[in-house]
């Protein structure tokens, strides 16, 4: 149905279509060498299925298109700062196949490269700039008093990449400033398929205390676990190779002064709006059907449907381990002191010298205990933790995808319904009318021919984007699980080191005992 | 049929009743006299103890043999030594705390409930908790045991306040007096903020038992290098659990249990010293008695005897108690020297053990990475 000719796409920063076979998207541990050029169109469409699935191709593009776009991947290209935008697609197979053929269209993308190898393999082709940077959040700082305090971060970044103007420089940043950052980047790339870091949770409960100047235990503990998911928040920002070069970010870390975040608090007229819009999203979720024919997204979202499941209960118990522990210090802590009276009062001297000494190894241990427990907090709690944030994003990616079927469809639908409208007048008995009608409703097809083709392109897209952002984010998540839980494990090593020192150095004494 | 086997003889009759497993008391290995629960069995709502006895004292039918009894006897045995005025000179051995198999009963209740919702892993893993905790099942008192307990302080401390106030002339006992009192509520309190530290270190033990079950999950449901690295840790965690469950074990075993035992003990102690004051209470009326009989002219004979009668009791009691308390220090302090060095001994096998694995584990995960 889709046979008319098609115009020259615009001139725009574009992206290649991409051959879905099996190799473009290698397992994670698998590094493919490329030869898959995201080539443009000339594409067989010949194939039916709902996302690309293509067998032919243009090899002597190949090579050309990836060199080019190779040596156009500079670090501080403008191009890179603009918006992934549409380009031209090659009819690779709605639902109803078009006919039509193509011109290849190739242009330079960044996108091209992300297609094949991993972002390591990447960079260093970038030549010279390999992927250095480094970013901490440190001295959390109270400003002002009262109910309108609020925490300051130094934010410091380390960096030898000539993204930025100097190698190490530091600014100060205050959390909805981070809302502020993670807000607009949303903006940008969530509904294109990027995967975005969520940013660190707003705890109304958490920021009062430190607010109100209560100086204890557990507001301590908050704003170190706040410092801590700022600093993963960034990094995490960062490592993503797009995210890393968006204008935003680079202002965030760079410049001294920075606007004001309102629209980031929890009650404002635009944190109404982005529930309203949730809920929303929600119901809409529910209703779309969409026709996967592609097993890879359907098997994805059944696999991130299984993991999210299981780190949620996961995460459960570590933290209900978290808890144990701290009491189990507190009640060992308690335990000594009962010990150390029992010693004072048994009149036997050598007992009561050897009851002392338990009381502190006791003591020590209750020291142990409750560093064991921040070990199991930091490390392991909140690894886990910002992983069930992680996948929601892509869950909402996947989501977005689907929203843009959607779009897509219902441009169909529309041209379809007009197309017939457009038969049907030939049928119509004002013919006076007639051109007119027919002139108009001819305008109103080829704008929505226009609507479809874009439709199609943006799910093509799309599709591409998560299938690359997919891969992405598990070989990191690989990475961060598996760096993680080790030094977490060599945690608990220490721990049992301190305790058989500690045992060690009571045995004598309890066997001094006569 | 209770008196089979019993014979009244003080000297081994009081290393026999030492509670239901000889765990805290060095009971000597003694030719003479040997005496363990050689089976315990449940049903329904009791429990039957085997008493076994190998003697070669003359005061026995036999020179070995069993009995079945519940710990209703044991109570039984004990309260028959305490109302015994022979014995008011001797620290009693306190009776064993009523074996609290409700806890137990109701974890297998729930086992039996739950295994058609748990996974096979949660329900292999919730039996094998059941049977290390039925290891340890003759703890703390019921309900019941407690209320007499309360009723029977109440009228006691009553007494004991009288009791304490009357300084005491002999240095020793003075002493003793302070001490004990002191070193009862120390005890007491020892114990309960050991038994809560273990309790803590069970909850924890009990956490790593699901992180391993979920970390298995993982294990099989990842699609990338993760599959084979969460098995292994969850395997890791498993191991490691069951160490820290053993070690809450024998923290209750070595620690928990002795604290609980000389609570008892001193208490049974601190009734000695009651029982000798109030002999010296008597003793003194005696004696205001015998100076009003004298000064009447009246009754002096039945005086006299009465007061020769409560000074011989008192003198006995002084003489035996004295004994006693000594021989309560020594043994006292040998139960925690065994018991502190094996505690001592215990965790540091355990650590050992669970570094050997913890390195050994990371070891791999990073050879793999």
């Amino acid at each position: 149905m889709a046979d008319t000719a098609r115009d020259p796409p615009p001139d725009r920063t574009d992206f290649h279509e991409v051959e879905d076979g099996e190799d473009l998207f290698p397992e994670p541990s698998a590094a493919t060498p490329e030869s898959q050029p995201a080539s443009l169109s000339a594409v067989d469409i010949s194939t039916n299925a709902n996302g690309p699935k293509q067998d032919s191709f243009f090899d002597d593009d190949n090579e050309d298109l990836f060199a080019e776009a190779t040596e156009e991947v500079s670090l501080d290209s403008p191009e890179r700062d603009v918006l992934l935008s549409d380009g031209p697609s090659p009819a690779i197979t709605p639902i109803t196949p078009p006919t039509s053929v193509i011109t290849p269209r190739i242009g330079h993308t960044h996108d091209d490269m992300f297609t094949h190898s991993s972002f390591d393999e990447i960079e260093e082709e970038e030549g010279g700039d390999s992927f250095d940077i480094h970013i901490s959040v440190s001295d959390p700082e109270k400003i002002g008093d009262g109910m309108n305090a609020y925490m300051a971060y130094k934010v410091t970044t380390k960096s030898s990449m000539s993204l930025f103007k100097q190698r190490d420089f530091a600014v100060k940043r205050r959390f909805s400033d981070f809302l502020g950052l993670h807000s607009k980047l949303a903006s940008k790339y969530l509904h294109i398929g990027y995967i975005v870091p969520p940013a660190p949770e707003k705890s109304i409960v958490g920021m009062t205390k430190v607010k109100v100047g209560k100086e204890d235990q557990s507001s301590n503990e908050f704003v170190e676990k706040r410092r801590s998911a700022l600093e993963r928040y960034l990094m995490r920002t960062v490592k993503h190779p797009i995210l890393l070069k968006d204008p935003d970010v680079l202002q965030f870390l760079e410049s001294t002064e920075l606007p004001r975040a309102v629209n980031t608090q929890a009650l404002s007229s635009a944190g109404i709006l982005r529930m309203v819009n949730k809920a929303a999203d929600a119901v809409n979720k529910m209703t779309i059907k969409m026709n996967e024919s592609d097993a890879w997204f359907e098997e994805k979202q059944q696999h991130f449907e299984n993991l999210d499941l299981q780190l949620k209960k996961l995460h459960a118990s570590v933290e209900s381990l978290v808890c144990h522990r701290k009491e189990l210090s507190v009640n060992t802590a308690q335990f000594a002191k009962s010990a150390a009276m029992l010693g004072n009062s048994e009149d036997h001297t050598a007992l009561s010298r050897a009851l002392s000494q338990l009381a502190e190894v006791e003591e020590k241990i209750d020291q142990l205990h409750q560093d064991q427990a921040n070990a199991d907090l930091y490390l392991f709690s909140e690894l886990l933790g910002d992983y069930v944030r992680l996948i929601g994003a892509v869950k909402g990616v996947f989501d977005h995808r689907m929203k843009t079927w959607q779009k897509w469809q219902d441009s169909q639908m529309l041209l379809q319904k007009k197309r017939e409208a457009e038969a049907k007048l030939q049928f119509t008995n004002k013919p006076d009318k007639l051109q007119q009608a027919k002139d108009e409703i001819k305008e109103e097809i080829e704008e929505l021919e226009g609507k479809v083709q874009q439709g199609e392109r943006d799910f093509e897209q799309i599709s591409k984007t998560i299938r690359k952002e997919v891969s992405r984010f598990e070989k990191e998540r690989v990475k961060d699980f598996k760096m993680i839980i080790v030094k977490y494990l060599e945690s608990l090593v220490q721990t049992q080191q301190q305790l058989i020192k500690y045992w060690e150095a009571f045995l004598p004494e309890a066997k001094a005992i006569s | 049929m209770m008196q089979e086997g019993l014979d009244d003889g003080p000297d081994f009759l009081s290393e026999e009743d030492r509670g239901p497993r000889a765990v805290n008391v060095d009971l000597e290995m003694d030719a003479t006299l040997q005496v363990d629960i050689s089976d315990a069995l449940s049903e329904r709502d009791k429990v039957k103890f085997t008493v076994h006895t190998k003697s070669t004292l003359p005061n026995f039918k036999q020179n070995e043999f069993s009995v079945v009894r519940q710990h209703e006897e044991f109570i039984w045995l004990h309260d028959s030594f305490v109302e015994n005025e022979d014995y008011a000179g001797y620290i009693i051995p306190p009776a064993p705390p009523r074996p609290d198999f409700d806890a137990s009963r109701e974890k297998l209740q729930k086992l039996g409930e739950g295994e058609g919702s748990m996974t096979k892993e949660e329900f292999t893993k919730m039996k094998q908790e059941l049977e290390a905790t039925t290891l340890l099942s003759v703890r703390g008192k019921n309900k019941k045991e407690k209320l007499e307990d309360f009723f029977k302080n109440v009228v006691k401390s009553a007494d004991g306040v009288l009791v304490a106030g009357v300084k005491d002339v002999d240095d020793f006992f003075e002493h003793e007096k302070t001490f004990l009192l002191e070193y009862h509520n120390r005890v007491k309190d020892a114990s309960a903020k050991c038994d809560r530290m273990i309790r803590s270190h069970k909850n924890a033990a009990d956490d790593m038992n699901r992180i391993a079950s979920s970390l298995y999950t993982l294990g099989t449901q990842d699609s990338t290098d993760l599959c084979k690295f969460f098995l292994k840790v969850s395997e890791l965690f498993e191991k490691t659990r069951k160490i820290e469950a053993r070690v809450a074990a024998d923290e209750d075993l070595k620690l928990a249990d002795l604290l609980k035992y000389y609570l008892r003990e001193s208490q049974a102690a601190k009734d000695l010293l009651y029982r000798r004051s109030r002999g010296l209470v008597d003793y003194e009326n005696a004696n205001k008695a015998l100076d009003k009989a004298r000064a009447k002219n009246r009754d002096v004979l039945q005086a006299e005897t009465n007061q020769q009668l409560c000074c011989h009791k008192f003198e006995k009691i002084s003489e035996s108690a004295k004994q006693e308390l000594i021989d309560f220090k020594t043994r006292r302090v040998a139960a925690f020297r065994k018991n502190l060095v094996e505690l001592a001994e215990l965790e540091l096998k355990h650590a050992k053990g669970n570094l050997q694995l913890l390195q050994s584990c990371v070891g791999i995960l990073k050879g793999n990475t």
